[in-house]
């Protein structure tokens, strides 16, 4: 039990640490930086002339589909690295399972592409 | 190699016609062939679900203990795929009458049903997430299916967002327990927990947070609170889904990490069990009271069911299970019944969710209202109608392993819930007359509610010879 438990002590450690350190750092600039806020001082800003419109824009939803897409296959080839290395002594159970994964992922490509995922006009 | 994949052949097979049906639709034409494709998911699940039930390949464990094939992942594997086939034919009507007939929605139930043959398959920590995940991802897109609505787009990202906050729970549950027994195979973990001494915080700590993250999958109190929104404002045909297949396999799925992983330790999760079936049992008895909306009603109804059903998980013993697998193969046949009802409820061509819109249906259409009747009483639990069997299971499986004081607390709650149910039917034939449904019924959805309305009085005589297909599915999980 003690020593199961002395196992976890790093953990332990790391998880004080990380705490502690968060909120030093959050604290500290509350603490110490002078806040003296004015209104020209809290607007955005803009190279000296005022802000055309509001700082949070929205932007074309595509962006995020096409950074889905991208980590998917990102991913793939996260995976296709180890599997490659390891080529000269992989059994065929290792070479088709590769293969079906591969399978699966361009079933879904073929989807998308068709589905125009990809256009962007 | 080979044996390996002839005990996941089922799933090999629904998932290669998955794949080749999004193929179909994407090259053929798109939602032009959604209707065809459909009907071709379903017959093919129901065919796959009667090759699992009644023919079964060779039964053991595949690539190395982690994938488990005995009478209980084969109990609980027909069941989903038939339930899932007949519920994709139900909904046909409704999605293409307002508009929502993709053909990515059946490929996404095929999906989602395959997760849940590996859930309830599963044997190790990692096979089990991946199963869990690849059910709940398909269905966090069914649920936002009507995308331009915003309840719907609403139930959705609250699904997607409490769902993902419960795999975490798991994982680290998972990761927690891995590190304690150093392996992922429920075998393994099993022999860790029986040759620790003392109270070993770890395992417990990995076992109450992985119980959690269950308990959000089965709607369990006190981590329901998802539930009634998203079954809400999900489209009808993906609440009936929701509410009847995937907590079967959630409940298999559960019962085989307790039993299978956990069993050595089972005086510390029967209490947390016992403990979510009280709470459940309860909640849902109470709240569902005050509730207009049949969709919202029967989320309730389901967190009460839900209940019931880990009272049998929470006896810990052979009887319990088969005691919980009789008590959800019971509440899928009614539910798909009442949501084949629900999914025919419109006026003017529009869906309607309000209980209110039942008053003097009896009036309207006698044959109907007298079937959603017996499945209301079965529900209720009711003698001598199927339900009641269902409850006196699980209430004997409770007094068997000395918990009388949970056996009591189920005959309250189940008297509390009987009171909405009750109220739907005394609506149903002396509520004050006003301009009610005028809808017709898909052939589909009446063949539906009036089979499973049938077997709810039919079912009496032997339960279709359930419980002797359940007892032999427990014995392979729990028997000693």
């Amino acid at each position: 039990m003690d020593a199961l438990l002395s196992e976890y002590l790093p953990i332990l450690l790391f998880l004080g640490v990380a705490a502690g350190l968060g909120l030093i750092l959050v604290l500290a600039a509350v603490i110490l930086a002078p806040s003296d806020p004015d209104p020209e001082k809290t607007s955005a800003y803009e190279c000296g002339f005022n802000a055309f419109d509001d700082a949070r824009m929205k932007f074309d939803v595509r962006y995020y589909l096409v950074a889905i897409l991208f980590i998917i296959f990102d991913l793939e080839v996260a995976f296709l690295f180890p599997w490659a290395i390891t080529f000269d002594q992989m059994t065929m159970a290792g070479f088709w399972s590769m293969m079906a994964f591969l399978g699966v992922l361009t079933v879904g490509f073929a989807y998308e592409w068709r589905k125009g995922a990809l256009e962007w006009e | 190699m080979a044996p390996d994949l002839i005990l996941i052949l089922p799933e090999i097979l629904l998932a290669v016609f998955a794949m080749a049906a999004l193929l179909v639709g994407a090259f053929g034409g798109g939602d032009i062939r959604a209707r065809p494709i459909l009907w071709g998911v379903a017959a093919f699940m129901a065919l796959v679900g009667l090759l699992v039930g009644l023919n079964p390949p060779a039964v053991g464990t595949a690539f190395g203990g982690a994938f488990t094939l005995d009478g209980f992942a084969r109990f609980a594997k027909a069941g989903i795929l038939l339930g899932a086939a007949i519920l994709l034919l139900m909904s046909e009507d409704f999605l293409r009458r307002r508009g929502l007939l993709r053909f990515e929605f059946p490929v996404l139930i095929a999906l989602a049903t395959l997760g849940m043959m590996v859930m309830v398959s599963a044997s190790d920590l990692m096979t089990l997430y991946m199963g869990i995940e690849l059910q709940a991802l398909a269905l966090y897109v069914v649920a936002a299916l009507d995308r331009d609505s915003p309840r719907s787009t609403e139930a959705g990202l609250k699904y997607f967002v409490l769902g993902a906050l419960s795999s975490g729970l798991l994982l680290y549950g998972a990761s927690l327990v891995y590190g304690y027994a150093g392996t992922t195979l429920f075998s393994g973990i099993v022999a860790a927990a029986a040759a620790g001494e003392g109270p070993q915080l770890g395992l417990l700590l990995g076992l109450v947070l992985m119980l959690t993250g269950l308990a959000f999958k089965v709607s369990a109190v006190p981590f329901h609170m998802w539930t009634p929104d998203v079954y809400e404002g999900a489209p009808t045909p993906v609440t009936a889904f929701f509410a009847t297949v995937p907590k079967l396999a959630a409940l298999a799925l559960f019962a085989r990490l307790v039993h299978e992983a956990f069993g050595a330790i089972a005086a510390d999760w029967r209490q947390i069990v016992a403990f979510l079936s009280v709470a459940s049992m309860f909640l849902g008895a109470v709240a569902a009271i005050g509730q207009t909306d049949i969709k919202r009603l029967m989320a309730y109804s389901s967190i009460s069911h839900m209940g019931f059903a880990l009272m049998g998980l929470a006896a810990g013993t052979e009887f319990g299970v088969q005691a919980l697998l009789i008590y959800a193969a019971i509440y899928v046949v009614m539910n798909i019944g009442t949501f084949a009802f629900i999914l025919s409820m419109e006026k003017d061509g529009e869906p309607v969710s309000e209980i209110a819109s039942l008053n003097m249906y009896s009036a309207i259409a006698p044959g109907r209202a007298l079937a959603l009747m017996v499945l209301l009483f079965s529900l209720a639990g009711v003698p001598p109608l199927v339900g009641f069997f269902g409850k006196l299971y699980v209430i004997r499986a409770a007094v068997q392993a000395d918990m009388v004081w949970l056996a009591v607390a189920a005959v309250i709650a189940s008297v509390i819930a009987a009171f909405y149910y009750l109220r739907i039917v005394y609506l149903m034939y002396f509520g004050a007359p006003r301009e009610g449904l005028d809808g017709g019924m898909a052939p589909a959805q009446w063949i539906a509610l009036s089979a499973s309305a049938l077997a709810m009085v039919l079912g009496v005589i032997n339960l279709f010879g359930i419980e002797g297909l359940a007892a032999a599915a427990a014995a392979t999980l729990a028997g000693a």
